[in-house]
């Protein structure tokens, strides 16, 4: 597994092949690519800064690792998250998953970024004709990691 | 009892605290973290809204997300910060 948290951009295309190319066993490689939108609530937002808590958010995004190789059978995910001050169109994080089929793999993409949104500790700041606000949490993102825990329920 | 707070987000610029070393008394314990933000909401007003207010305020000890009855103990890294919104 591996987990950076940077100020730097990452290369998407970069890290996919890395983790394709590891080992001869990958039959499918799912990745996330999140980026920073102009407009958010209604209001044009000219920029994001990305606070985060160091050391607690690198062990809460491998915990969220632990936990998908638990789950399911995939080979490895890599999870890149930015900090720092980005402008629309930025990349903010990628999450890329490999494993022998594309069903764990799609699965495993989906759970990991739904735990990172409501669980690793980074908050966002945006920056809007009005100045700046801090963006709220949506109780969409509390749902969206729910479902997975009635999906566990019923398999029982 | 001793421990290292760290505010995030909205708490550090509103309380303008990033972090600070907290002395908390052992006849008063046993701690947990909603006694602590008691003590804390004390401060003031903007404390109470922040801490005990409407606001949601999660908290972590020792770098794991925490309920309100955790306890703490001597030497916890305690954090106190808005619902994430990374990603």
């Amino acid at each position: 597994m591996t987990v950076r948290v940077q100020t730097e951009d990452f290369d998407a295309g970069f890290e996919i092949n890395q983790l394709r190319k590891a080992r001869k066993d990958v039959g499918a490689v799912v990745s996330f690519v999140g980026q920073v939108r102009d407009i958010n609530e209604g209001d044009e937002v000219s920029q994001l800064t990305l606070e985060h808590y160091p050391g607690m958010t690198e062990k809460s995004l491998e915990a969220i690792i632990t936990q998908v190789k638990a789950r399911w059978n995939i080979i490895d995910v890599l999870i890149i998250h930015r900090v720092g001050t980005l402008q629309p169109c930025d990349q903010i994080v990628l999450v890329a998953v490999s494993g022998g089929h594309r069903g764990e793999a799609f699965a495993a993409c989906e759970f990991v970024m739904d735990y990172l949104k409501t669980e690793a500790p980074f908050w966002k700041k945006e920056a809007t004709p009005s100045g700046e606000r801090w963006v709220e949490a949506k109780s969409s993102d509390d749902d969206a990691r729910e479902r997975w825990n009635k999906a566990s329920e019923s398999k029982q | 009892m001793k421990i290292k707070l760290f505010y995030f987000a909205r708490l550090k610029e509103t309380l303008k605290y990033s972090t600070e070393d907290l002395e908390l008394a052992d006849a008063d314990g046993p701690w947990t973290v909603l006694k602590l933000k008691a003590l804390l909401a004390k401060r003031g007003d903007v404390w109470g809204q922040m801490l005990m207010g409407k606001l949601k305020v999660r908290a972590a000890i020792n770098h794991e997300l925490v309920h309100d009855n955790a306890t703490i103990a001597n030497g916890d890294e305690v954090a106190f910060f808005p619902p994430v919104t990374g990603g």
